[in-house]
Order: C-alpha cells, then structure tokens, then sequence
C-alpha cells in the first residue's frame, strides 16, 4: 500500500485494518519464550502423579513405602494426606437448580471413577527421581464395572458412576420456546407439519490437545503464593483457587507466561494446579509439575461428546416449522469448571441461521467414568451448528430440494437485521445471502457441481460432494446479565488499563489472556488509532494478576469483543484527562481544542499543536497542571456487554470419496465469514485457518476412544489423530464486514468460526458424494472403514468402527433414517 | 554418568549424563536451552526438533551420549543474536505461528527441508514437516513461509560465499 505524503499528514494511515506482522513473534520464533516449563526456581522441587490404571475402583490398599524411601523423593502424598484441605474442583455453572454435582477431589481418597485420576503424588528433587517412584507405589483396587455409554447410563438398573447417587444423571436442562414466549408451542408444530424428519447425531468425544502440555510451578513465600501455570484463566483461577484452598485471594498471584495454546483445554481450574499449590503449602518449598503428553490426552479435560436426537419439521414446500432437540451430554466422571454449561451455551444456537417458528431444547448431563468434558472450540455452539446444518440437508433431500435452496428460504434476511430467533437471542447484523454468493463464486461451484454430475453419470469409483454449512454464533461472551439469568458463576465484563508514561510510550493492561491469539498485536492497532501514538510505542501487558489486576480472561470469543471494547474506552478516558491538560497548557477551552492524529490544538489557529506524549511528560512533571486535578491522565475501564455479537459465515466444501477404498478427499474448501471489523486481517485469516482444521479434524479424524474396561485407546499423538499438514487441504477464505452494533470496534469474534462452521460442510459433502449410492449417514470422524462400511454393509459405518478396540463393542447399528425413538436410539452402538 | 562432549549452537560442553538422558532434557535442563521444547512422548509432534551434524532430528529420540563429538544447533542458534534466519523471518512475515509452541521445531524441520530440496511445492512442504504438528495455524501460512523462505535461502545459496544472512 503507497499512502502519499500528503494524505498521510491530512488523515493518518488507520492502523486497524492493517496486515500489521506480530510483536509476539519476535520471542516465539528465537526461542526466547517463557513457558512455564522453562521456569527453574533455587531449591524446586518436582512433582510426579500416580494415576488410576482403572476406570472405576474403590482404594482398597495403598502402600507408599517403597516409593518414599527412593532415592531424590522427598515426600509421598496421598489422597488421604490431602482430604481436609483438597476442597472440590469447582463447577461455576449450575445449570438448573437441582443440578446434582457429586464433588471432584483433586485426588482420589477412597475410590476412583476414570482412568488417569491422581491416587498419590511424589515430590522429588529432580523431575526424573519423581518419575520413578511413581513405579513404586503399591495400590490395590477393588474393580468395579465402568459405566461408559450414555445410553446405557440412563437405562433402569444402570451401573451407577457414584454409589451415593440415585442415577447417573447431572441434570435435566430444558429451553422451550413456547414457555419462554420466544416461539410456538412445539408440539402442536409439529403435530400440524407436513414433515417431520429424524436423526440422530453423535459428537464424537475429542480432545483439545493443545501444544504446550499443561505445567504448573508454586513458589511459597512466607503467606504468600505465586503460581506460574500454563492456563487461559488466570483471574479465574485465582478466585477459585482462593476459594478451594482457602488460601487468601490477596495472597495469591498467578501468573500466565506464555502459554502454548488452549482451545478451551486450559480454560479449567486442574486437579494439578490445586495440588502443586497444597504441595507448596505444605513442604514450603518451590514446586513444579510438567505432565507428559499421554497424562495430557488421558487427564486434561475433553470436549464434545454429545447424542443428539433431533426433529425437524417442515410444509411440503420447505418452510420450516419446528425445531426439537434432545440432548445426552458426556460429563465424565465429575463436574469441572464449566462442563454442565457446554451444552446449554449450544441450546440457544440450534435453530441457527433459520425462522424457527418452533422450537425445543432439552438435555440430560450424564456421568460416565471418563475423563470429565468441558470447553473445547466453540463450547456448544459446534454441536448446535452441526445438528441443524445436517438436519437442513436431511430436510432437503426427504423434500427433494436443493440444499441450499432450502436454507435460502428459510434463512434471516439482510433487512430483518435484528432479529430475535425462536431460542430468544436477538442476532445484529449480517447479510448471508451476500457471504453465500461469495463463498459460492471463490470455490467455484457450478463447475463442481457439473463435475459431480459427470462423475455420477460415469459410475467413477471417485464420487465427488458438495456440502454446505451456513453458521451463526454467538460470541463475545457474555452480558453478566445473561449469564446470571443462565445462572452461570461469574460476570462476562472485561477490564482494561491505559497508562501513559513519561517519555510518551503507552502500558496496555489487559484482563484478557491470549495464548496465541496475538493481542498484543491487535490491542496495539486499537490504541495506536485511539491515542494517535505510533504501534511500536504501545506494550500490552497481561496474564499476571499482579499486573492485570481485574479481568476475565480469554475464551468463547470475547477478547477483542469485550476486552478490546474496554481497551478503547480507556484509552478515551486518557483523552478527555489529556484535553483538560491540554486546555491549561494552550490556555484554551476544553471546548475548542481538536483531537486529531494525537495531538490537541486549538481550532482555527495553526501551529497549536501539543501532542497526547507531550502532555505524559508534562504530566510526569505536573509542575503546570490544572488546578485541583490529580497529577495522572492513566485511566482504567471494564466493559460489560449488552447483547452477544454474532459473526456468521458460509462455508462450502468439495469432497471426493473414493467407492472402493473408503478414502476421503477434500477437493476444494471455501469460506467467507462475517466477523464484524477486521482490526488485523492477517490475525484474523489465521484463527480461521486453525479453526478449519480443528473442525474438519473433528469431521475426518479425532476421536477419543475408549475401551469397554474405560482405558483410553487413544492416549498417544500416534493415535489421536491430529492432523498434520499433509492431512488438510489449501483454504480459500474471504470476509464479509457487517459491523457489531454492540462495541464501537465494531467486531464479532473470529476465534471459533472455523471450528464451528466446518465439520458439517465436511459431513455434508461426504454425504452428497454418496446418497445416490444409498448412505444417509456416516458417524464421525470419516475415517475410510466407516465410509467404506457405510458404502457397502449399510448403516452409518459404525459398527466395529476400529479394529482392536471395544468402544463399539460388538454392537449392532441400526439404520436410524426416520427414527429417533428410544428403541432405535438405545439400540445404536454407542 | 558418561561423559559427553558436545558443541551446542557453536558453544563447546563436557558433561556427564546419565546414559538414559535424552538429547532434549540435556539441552533443556543441564544447558538451559529452553528455546527447544518438549511437545509429545512418541516422537510424534516435532516440537522438540533441533539439527544434529546438519540434520533434522527429534531430540526426544536422540539420546544426549549419542550426540557425543557431534555438532547440535537449536533454535537459538540458527541466527546472530539480534538477526534472523530466513526461515524465521518468513515465519513472521507470512504468519506462520500462533501460540509458537511448535515453531522452533517446525523451523528447525524447515530449514532441513529446504536444505534437501531448495524450490518445494506445496504438497511437498506439505508432505515434508508432516512429522512436525502445529494445532493453531492450519498450516496454510506456515506452507507459505516454508516456500518464501525457501527462495530467500535459494537465493543465498547462489552466493558464491555461501553467507546465509
């Protein structure tokens, strides 16, 4: 971009919306990071956890003796050592009021209830004296039978996953639009379709398997705690850390150096982080705990994990009438930071994009001896766009419709902007026929569709599909209104610092905690145009709470939403301070002073100008200031919220499907998403790019398997499939800008979209390579035995889906077309 | 314990490790090389790839005595202090990182990789740090920064000198 002189001096160069390249970068690619791991304090101690072998067991023996007296081990605990004090893992969301929470020890005492929980630390002077003891542990355990399919889990007669409760339901979370006066009754919608349409969904169980494995170092000092951990939430942590140990909230600090990705999996207050922090307490001493990457997959929490039995109803002509939804969600074992909440963030997103005249939600949270589930990407909202994006294209095909069509005629039109949806939420702004046409042009689809039709007419054992998937979210989380009418433990505010020092460089605080999401970046645009100050002369500052005192971190969405909102409002609270010193040091009125390009001057007398740095050193010296205001023009500010935002996008994608092998291909993959302002376009192409992955990852090749004894199969990098380069195909992304109405930057939210939109374009088209051959679904992830099985056996590919492992256990699938009966549904392989 | 000895991004050390020690725990815990990080247990993730004699390796499937009388350069060695490898710099220019856990074995494997095959296509990057997991990025930037790297090395290399800046 050439920008003239002049021009230049007539109106700056805007920094939001520039390509800007990544000050983060700089310690990232040298190796100049500080991960947590990287921390080594004088006289630190190293902490090994010893893990339940068994899913479900009661502690009938646990000998330490052997482990205590090894070499370099200084102290053995176990769960009994720690009981007094352990508390429970907290849960912030109690969904509905009789939501029944069994309480989650950090460390088993008497019993365990999945593979991987911590029955006994050993803290050693080096990390591998710590390991090898872990061998000498002796435990006993009576085994008892695992519960492990949600199915089964509801039946009568269950196997219970806590003695002490009545049944392995958490909760029963219904959303009735009829009730809630959002929509029609649904019933009777449903009893006066013409069509009504039934599937049932599985979301796979994955795992978020970010990078950095998770690691936590305590160092006590006198009463006193700071806790490095590679977490998302530091302010979070510290509350509930506070609250669980009881150790004050003012005598804790907690620190997030840089941290190596999240994706949700970090959102959490760890089992690890309360023990390091016990640990420390009692042996006044440094600790560290690192895991490994199998402890990560096995204990770290999961994500996803959902049946759903979903109906839609319709009119012979495709106007859509209803909506209903049952939902089983996986909980694990236990309740963690916000796992009953996942699914009810999805409960209001089901209708998607469509007018909904009708609609339903309800959901049962059910244990299972598993790891506990909790945010991955998208945190519901995945789920929702996945179970309504597949259900339009069912819809479609029972009315003989182009999928697309349908959508069409039942989406939100660019003039109903805003919008209020059957499920309550108000959508703002948007335009998805103008994203559909562009997404349609950039993949190119009349000339896909043409050679789809030619490779049907050919019989070529290379079939090609084209799927859709047109998605909203709500993002910017959250109006603390909304969430405490959801009932959910905290506010959605985010809070935000500007200080001005003396030589005119600008301190950023911020409460949000970005773990490669490039804030100091983004927030450095959003202040260098506020402040009129050079980008390099703005440092942000974040993730200690020592620092950022206030803040609520950085998850579902909501950093540049919310926390970057409150960014920009401080940074005008340091204007309206820095005018009134202006206005003493021109000796004008506040009135007639312009603010322009950073500097005051008095309107119409040229050569007036004193610039917002000048004034931070005159203000450092406060020997001419104002008279009676205080000698600072820093300034704070927390922003909550109003409404959601709503970015939206459609996404397409073009898939071959080999006949004869099972393999699948993406073809082609386009995307043009709606997020409001785009304050850094190379940021913000990159959250998509990652976001596709992780959804057509979800789509293709993650699961979390579990055998019928409750071990996790898929505790390795060698068979949790996360895809590598070569797994994922070349994207064609674009945007559409319709600005938030709800923050003055004007953004939606870019984080989640690609996870969210892309896994049912990617189902959907696998599909549409298919149907004609007889396939009607395909469970996920589309791995080339399920296809191939589902191509050739019938059914949705499902039964014994991995040779080796027992997760489908020998289970016959039905064929679940038109049916979404209990029969039917218990009768399913899962 | 065996002896060792060892240069290490330029830097020439005599040590004692316990045989069992793996490169990376050597470099990270007794040289404080922490630019070098561990991502995985199975080989898997690349996160902890450095160059041994000039080659890529995992350093958590290199045990530290193998690494004896040998030459290992990590990340933090791959440039002059204050300067940047091409490869470094089209990671940041092209957006090749998110969080940066993976980068420096990514860029460690990218380098290697270039250094086999100076002009690759995309499928060949693709396929060429296929041992190397990135979760933020997609992909799609670091393959970009692999081939804009890739004609800055290229160009180096025609440099009869051989200077890579």
């Amino acid at each position: 971009m050439t920008v003239t002189e002049d021009a230049a001096t007539l109106a700056p160069a805007k920094e939001v919306g520039q390509p800007r390249k990544r000050k983060e970068d700089a310690r990232l690619i040298t190796g100049k990071t500080t991960w947590t791991d990287n921390m080594s304090l004088p006289g630190m101690l190293h902490i090994a956890v010893v893990r339940s072998p068994v899913a479900h067991a009661r502690i009938t023996n646990l000998d330490v003796t052997a482990a205590k007296a090894a070499p370099g081990v200084v102290e053995v605990f176990t769960g009994r050592d720690l009981a007094e004090e352990q508390g429970s893992i907290p849960c912030a969301w109690p969904v509905t009021p009789d939501m029944v929470n069994p309480g989650h020890p950090s460390i088993a005492v008497d019993s365990v209830n999945h593979v991987g929980e911590a029955v006994a630390l050993i803290v050693a002077r080096s990390k591998v004296a710590a390991q090898d003891a872990v061998e000498l542990v002796d435990i006993d355990y009576d085994v008892l039978p695992p519960v492990l399919h949600m199915e089964e889990a509801v039946k009568d007669g269950a196997n219970l996953v806590h003695d002490g409760l009545s049944s392995n339901t958490s909760y029963h979370f219904v959303f009735d639009g009829g009730e809630a006066g959002t929509a029609a009754d649904t019933e009777q919608a449903f009893a006066d379709a013409d069509v009504v349409v039934s599937r049932r969904f599985v979301q796979q169980r994955l795992i978020p398997a970010f990078m950095e494995p998770r690691s936590v170092v305590v160092q006590p000092q006198g009463d006193a705690f700071t806790m490095w951990s590679a977490t998302q939430i530091p302010h979070i942590l510290r509350v509930m850390l506070a609250m669980v140990t009881g150790v004050p909230e003012h005598k804790l600090r907690i620190i997030a150096p840089d941290v190596g990705g999240g994706f949700g999996g970090k959102l959490q207050v760890t089992p690890e982080e309360v023990l390091a922090l016990l640990v420390a307490r009692r042996l006044g001493k440094p600790v560290k705990w690192t895991e490994t990457r199998s402890e990560s997959l096995m204990t770290a929490h999961h994500g996803r994990d959902q049946i759903q039995y979903i109906d839609i109803a319709s009119d012979r002509e495709g106007n859509v009438k209803g909506l209903r939804c049952r939902i089983l969600a996986d909980m694990g074992a236990y309740l963690r930071l916000v796992s009953p909440g996942v699914p009810v963030l999805g409960a209001f997103m089901f209708v998607g994009i469509y007018k909904f005249p009708a609609y339903r939600f309800e959901c049962d949270g059910i244990f299972t001896n598993k790891v506990p589930t909790d945010a991955y990407r998208g945190a519901g909202r995945p789920e929702a766009t996945f179970a309504v994006e597949r259900i339009m294209d069912e819809l479609a095909v029972e009315l003989g419709m182009d999928p697309l069509e349908l959508r069409r005629k039942n989406w939100i039109q660019a003039q109903e902007f805003p919008f209020t949806t059957a499920a309550g939420l108000e959508y703002d702004s948007g335009d998805y026929e103008q994203a559909t046409q562009q997404a349609l042009q950039l993949i190119g689809y009349e000339e896909l569709r043409a050679e789809q039709r030619r490779r049907r007419e050919s019989e070529d054992p290379v079939q090609l599909g084209i799927g859709f998937s047109t998605f909203t979210e709500m993002c910017g989380l959250a109006p603390s209104r909304v969430l405490g009418s959801l009932a959910y433990g905290a506010g959605g505010w985010e809070s935000a610092s500007v200080r001005m020092l003396p030589t005119g460089k600008v301190e950023v605080v911020t409460g949000t905690t970005p773990h490669g999401q490039g804030h100091e970046t983004a927030w450095s645009q959003l202040v260098a145009d506020q402040l009129g100050v050079p980008f390099e002369d703005v440092e942000v500052l974040h993730g200690d709470t020592a620092i950022a005192s206030r803040g609520m971190d950085t998850y579902g969405s909501r950093s540049l939403v919310v926390g970057g909102t409150a960014v920009v409002k401080a940074a005008d609270k340091v204007i309206a301070k820095a005018r009134r010193v202006a206005a003493h040091l021109l000796e004008a009125s506040e009135d007639d002073l312009d603010f322009a390009g950073g500097s005051f001057s008095v309107r119409g007398t040229p050569g007036t100008g004193l610039s917002i740095q000048e004034i931070a050193l005159a203000t450092f010296a406060s020997h001419n200031f104002p008279e009676g205001m205080e000698p600072s023009i820093d300034a704070e500010a927390t922003f909550d919220p109003v409404n959601f935002s709503f970015p939206h996008g459609t996404h397409i994608c073009a898939m071959e499907v080999d006949t004869e092998t099972g393999m699948v291909k993406i073809r082609k993959y386009a995307c043009v998403d709606d997020v409001g302002t785009v304050v850094n376009p190379l940021i913000v192409e990159g959250q998509v790019h990652g976001g596709l992955a992780q959804g057509i990852a979800q789509a293709l090749y993650e699961e979390a398997v579990y055998d019928d004894d409750g071990n996790l199969t898929t505790g390795t990098f060698v068979d949790y499939l996360v895809p590598a380069a070569s797994d994922l195909p070349h994207f064609d992304t674009g945007n559409t800008v319709h600005e938030a109405p709800g923050n003055p930057i004007g953004a939606k939210g870019v984080g989640e979209a690609g996870c969210i939109a892309s896994t049912p374009a990617v189902v959907n088209a696998a599909l549409d390579a298919v149907r004609h051959l007889g396939v009607t679904d395909i469970l996920m992830p589309l791995t080339p035995e399920r296809v191939w099985r589902a191509l050739h056996r019938g059914g949705d590919g499902g039964e014994r889906a991995t040779a080796g492992t027992v997760a489908y256990g020998g289970a016959q699938t039905e064929t679940t077309t038109g049916v979404s009966t209990d029969a039917s549904s218990l009768g399913g392989d899962r | 314990m065996t002896q060792i000895n060892v240069r290490v991004d330029g830097v020439a050390y005599v040590d004692d490790v316990e045989p069992r020690t793996l490169l990376v725990h050597y470099l990270r815990e007794q040289l404080g090389k922490v630019g070098t990080v561990v991502g995985c247990d199975t080989s898997n993730c690349g996160a902890c790839t450095v160059h041994l004699d000039g080659e890529a390796v995992k350093s958590c499937t290199v045990l530290a005595v193998q690494a004896d009388g040998s030459e290992v350069t990590t990340i933090e060695g791959i440039a002059p202090q204050g300067g940047l490898h091409p490869m470094q710099k089209a990671f940041h220019e092209m957006h090749g990182l998110q969080c940066g856990f993976c980068t420096p074995g990514m860029i460690m494997a990218s380098i290697d990789l270039v250094n086999d095959n100076p002009d690759p296509t995309e499928d060949e990057v693709r396929e060429g740090i296929e041992g190397n997991l990135c979760r933020c990025t997609g992909y799609q930037n670091i393959v970009r920064a692999v081939q804009q790297a890739a004609r800055e090395m290229g160009g180096a290399e025609m440099n009869p000198s051989g200077a890579q800046s």
